[in-house]
């Protein structure tokens, strides 16, 4: 077997050195019955070329958005990722390392947090970030329960327009950790009043900017009704590109941002996995979750690198910890990173003009088609199309011919009343002038 | 020889890296993007003004950057990395091509379901593998990591007693085990009750047998637990679990040791999350991404998140909303349809070694411990006696009376070119020192790391007390300030003139 060095010699010798007459031996705490005398049923070891051959036929019945025309987003979307950065996170020394407990022989991986941390502060406008979460539902259900912590409330009022992963994700928690969960329901009428929910027992207001519509937002006047009332305002960011254009969460006074980092270096690997990102003030800075680098200088005075503030952590803290996450999501930061560093100021915003001038672009040719009206006022590079028909059946037919015209609202919102006619379409850097032609006349064929 | 001041700081390969910010050149970029077409605008007047502060660089610069960088990295490419409970085992590069083949990598979370029939296969041909080897009828596939997994468990738990008019309160969980343990039920909403251990390092049967009543939810037990020992009361643990209506809990971090020789099923497990990114060699990355799927018994089944996977003739049909569903999911746990790029590396393990190999791999992680535990055992001090699974437990005893703390005699190993063990955990013995080789080093590797652990054990016993206290001299970096950092934490750079204005 390649992936094992021992040989039976070498077997044989060891349980020589050990005095074990079989390795039989060595399972004696383990119940007779529970032992299994042979293997379990499922196929024996094969070689890398058959199970390339499996895998391979089955990645074949696929047919990706990668590849395909597609105006997919809702939380993952399409960009270009530089040939670098999979180049450099493949490295050995870095997807075979692990968590850097061990400073000295992990200043690699900590250089790169510590420098994750810093483009994360500065794209969201904030005063910390911490080395990644799972992802960005999770980053969301945890900016709930850190409002709370720091409040010492259990009411969080949630956007209508808040993705549904991320509502549901949070709801889960809060169900489980006893947090009361306020929504005023789907919002694609952009008509919320979120202020008017706060009340003396609200810890936040969790919103998204872009929010799930597409619609771009400025939260500042309900950051100012929160701070009237003492609670704290958690803003979402499914795709962080946007944040080369518009205004950053930290300039609306966003108390906490949860985002989804996948836009920036990750393929879209079916969902995941990606990067969550968490940041905060610095005065919350230990309510925060997740690991944390820091700056610091070794015994000959260099500076170094090292994991920081971990009494806030489950391997000290226990059942007190400020949450139960070891592993993140550090390779996909490090992804992110390396293509936010290739990426550079000037790249950065002109990657966000790209999508946004690409979005404007469609909107204005899609809003010609007979049985289709733009939603929005206001979009980076995703919006919500009103259909003359019910949106699933349009991209199931579109599917049919090799286009993603996007995702139906009723995927993710199943059971909501007047969303069945809703259609999300995002737009990258990466939809070419012909992409955009074949979903036009696709949608001017199905709609007619 | 000592070793030369240089002009530059480097000394040969070993470089000073600075940090991005510190090779900032405003205007570059190590990307062509062309200048956006001038549109009228859509963002409502809420743009950005002035500098994010995103260092410019070029892509050769880029390259070399994050190249120096993971040269500062130590990892299971270039060597042993001991860490107990973590399973550091090689991870196949198969893994990683078959994760990027576009059909999987290219795919969208939410292109229709019919596009993507490849991929759900994918998902539950992973979840039946995990499923025949664990001897448990379901699995819920979406948990990120470990972590994620037991509090994914606890939930599906707690909503099955819920759901019977059953509210209890407690969880128990014995003081050897992960501190994921205790923060995951405390997520959950549980009080969480410590079990201490018995003199031969399993769980005290009588003090379990007296804080188990009708207010216990679960016991969360680690099996083999993390002293490296097999909990051989299991089944009597599990029936008393039973009789008492509670659930029973695996932590399933050390399955490496059990796979394919032992299911979990057959012990009177209701509920354990297996790490994908342990025993079925996805990488670490560093610190993730991991992967937390969890088995489940009949009786948890019916409660297990959204989604999942429900096979139809020749279809799979992702279920994706509670409303959809016939049975009683609690809810969801994670965006979209958990880790799929870590299934695909789990997959192509698994198959590669298919279920004869993935016996020998627990056997041969076995072996490996215990032939560490025979070779070092009289020079060190193992507090429990043999034989071990996966991993071998010492404690510092040995080092009494030397001057030299288990962290002295862990630096002084990377000097040696090794990763140190896992150190001070699990809480049960005093300064543990937990050494996990898994399957994957040769006995060559492991005799080399014998002489050297006999080594430094002969070195710090004979009083060479600075000789340990200086290590390590030979990396990157020495011994880091780790107080400085927590008493006044530099979590980001800084421009020097604000630091300088500050």
């Amino acid at each position: 077997m390649r992936y094992l060095p021992l040989t039976a010699d070498d077997r044989r010798e060891m349980l020589a050195a050990i005095g074990a007459a079989s390795v039989d031996d060595l399972y004696r705490d383990v119940p007779k019955a529970a032992r299994l005398d042979g293997p379990v049923d499922l196929p024996p070891h094969a070689g890398e070329m058959e199970v390339d051959r499996a895998l391979s036929a089955m990645a074949a019945k696929n047919l990706p958005a990668a590849v395909a025309p597609s105006f997919l987003g809702a939380g993952i979307y399409r960009h270009h990722v530089p040939a670098a950065v999979d180049h450099l996170i493949q490295r050995g020394e870095f997807l075979t390392a692990y968590t850097p407990y061990q400073p000295e022989v992990s200043q690699g991986t900590l250089q790169y947090l510590f420098e994750f941390q810093t483009q994360v502060a500065m794209l969201t406008g904030s005063d910390v970030a911490n080395a990644s979460m799972y992802d960005g539902a999770t980053s969301c259900a945890e900016a709930v329960m850190m409002a709370c912590r720091i409040t010492k409330r259990r009411k969080a009022v949630i956007s209508g327009s808040l993705h549904p992963h991320y509502h549901d994700v949070t709801a889960t928690s809060a169900k489980f950790f006893g947090v009361n969960l306020v929504s005023p329901g789907p919002d694609f009428a952009g008509t919320e009043d979120l202020a008017a929910l706060i009340d003396g027992d609200t810890a936040c207001v969790v919103v998204q900017n872009p929010d799930f519509f597409g619609r771009v937002r400025d939260f500042t006047a309900l950051s100012e009704a929160c701070q009237a009332a003492g609670a704290l305002l958690v803003v979402v960011v499914t795709e962080m590109v946007s944040l080369g254009l518009i205004k950053s969460p930290g300039e609306m006074g966003a108390d906490i941002v949860a985002a989804e980092g996948q836009s920036l270096g990750n393929a879209m690997n079916f969902g995941g996995p990606t990067v969550g990102v968490m940041t905060t003030r610095q005065k919350y800075l230990r309510q925060l979750p997740g690991r944390l680098v820091g700056e610091t200088a070794d015994a000959d005075g260099r500076r170094g690198y090292v994991l920081t503030l971990s009494t806030r952590e489950q391997h000290i803290r226990r059942d007190k910890a400020t949450s139960n996450i070891c592993t993140n999501s550090g390779l996909c930061a490090l992804a992110f990173t390396i293509h936010l560093t290739l990426l550079g100021e000037v790249g950065f915003k002109r990657l966000a003009g790209l999508n946004h001038a690409a979005a404007v672009k469609l909107a204005g040719r899609l809003t010609g088609i007979e049985g289709v009206e733009l939603l929005n006022d206001t979009y980076f590079n995703e919006f919500t199309l009103k259909l003359a028909k019910p949106a699933a059946d349009v991209v199931e037919d579109l599917a049919g011919k090799g286009v993603f015209a996007g995702v139906p609202v009723s995927r993710l919102l199943p059971n909501a009343e007047g969303v069945e006619n809703l259609l999300l379409v995002a737009v990258t850097e990466t939809n070419t002038a012909e992409e955009m032609d074949r979903l036009v006349s696709g949608l001017e064929e199905v709609l007619r | 020889m000592s070793i030369p001041e240089t002009y530059t700081g480097h000394q040969g390969l070993r470089t000073e890296e600075p940090l991005i910010f510190e090779q900032d050149t405003p205007g570059k970029s190590g990307v062509d993007l062309p200048e956006p077409e001038t549109v009228s605008d859509a963002l409502g007047g809420v743009t950005r003004e002035g500098d994010i502060g995103l260092p410019g660089l070029s892509e050769p610069e880029v390259v070399r950057h994050y190249l120096r960088l993971s040269q500062k990295n130590y990892s299971i490419d270039g060597g042993m990395y001991p860490l107990g409970s973590c399973t550091m085992k090689h991870n196949p590069r198969l893994n990683e091509k078959m994760a990027r083949l576009p059909g999987f990598a290219g795919l969208h979370p939410l292109q229709p379901q019919s596009t993507a029939q490849g991929a759900i296969e994918l998902i539950g041909e992973t979840a039946r593998w995990l499923s025949v080897l664990t001897g448990m009828p379901g699995v819920a596939m979406s948990p990120a990591a470990g972590a994620h997994g037991e509090l994914t468990g606890l939930m599906t738990i707690r909503s099955a007693l819920e759901a019977r008019g059953d509210a209890r309160r407690r969880v128990l969980v014995p003081e050897s085990a992960h501190g994921t343990n205790p923060a995951s039920a405390a997520a959950c909403g549980y009080t969480v009750e410590s079990i201490p251990a018995n003199e031969r390092g399993r769980v005290d049967i009588d003090a379990f047998r007296k804080a188990l009543d009708s207010d216990v939810a679960a016991l969360m037990l680690t099996n083999p637990n993390t002293c490296g020992l097999f909990e051989n009361d299991i089944i009597e643990i599990a029936e008393a679990v039973h009789e008492a209506g509670a659930f029973f809990y695996c932590d399933g971090a050390n399955f490496n040791a059990i796979v394919g020789r032992v299911r979990p099923g057959d012990l009177g497990i209701d509920c354990m999350h297996i790490n994908l990114h342990k025993t079925f060699s996805t990488p670490h990355g560093g610190g993730g991404p991991g992967s937390g799927p969890v088995v489940l018994s009949e009786a948890l089944v019916p409660f297990m998140p959204v989604p999942y996977v429900v096979r139809e003739g020749d279809t799979f049909r992702l279920v994706e909303d509670t409303g959809e569903s016939d049975a009683k999911p609690f809810g969801r746990v994670k965006g979209f349809h958990g880790q799929f790029g870590m299934f695909i590396r789990a997959l192509s393990y698994m198959m590669s070694h298919g279920s004869d190999g993935l016996r020998q791999v627990a056997e041969d992680a076995v072996l490996n411990a215990n032939y560490l535990l025979a070779e070092l055992g009289d020079e060190l001090s193992a507090p429990f006696g043999g034989p071990c699974m996966h991993e071998v437990l010492f404690d510092d005893h040995f080092l009494k009376d030397t001057g030299v703390a288990t962290l002295d005699f862990a630096k002084a190993m990377i000097d040696e070119g090794f990763h140190p063990m896992t150190m001070y955990f699990p809480l049960v013995v005093h300064g543990a020192l937990l050494m996990e080789p898994t399957e994957t080093e040769s006995k060559q590797t492991l005799d080399t790391f014998i002489g050297m652990v006999r080594s430094l054990a002969a070195k710090a016993k004979a009083g060479d007390t600075d000789f340990f206290h200086e290590a390590p001299r030979l990396t990157p970096r020495r011994r880091l300030d780790e107080t400085a950092a927590a008493r006044k934490p530099v979590l980001r750079w800084t421009p020097p003139a604000e630091e300088a204005a500050e």
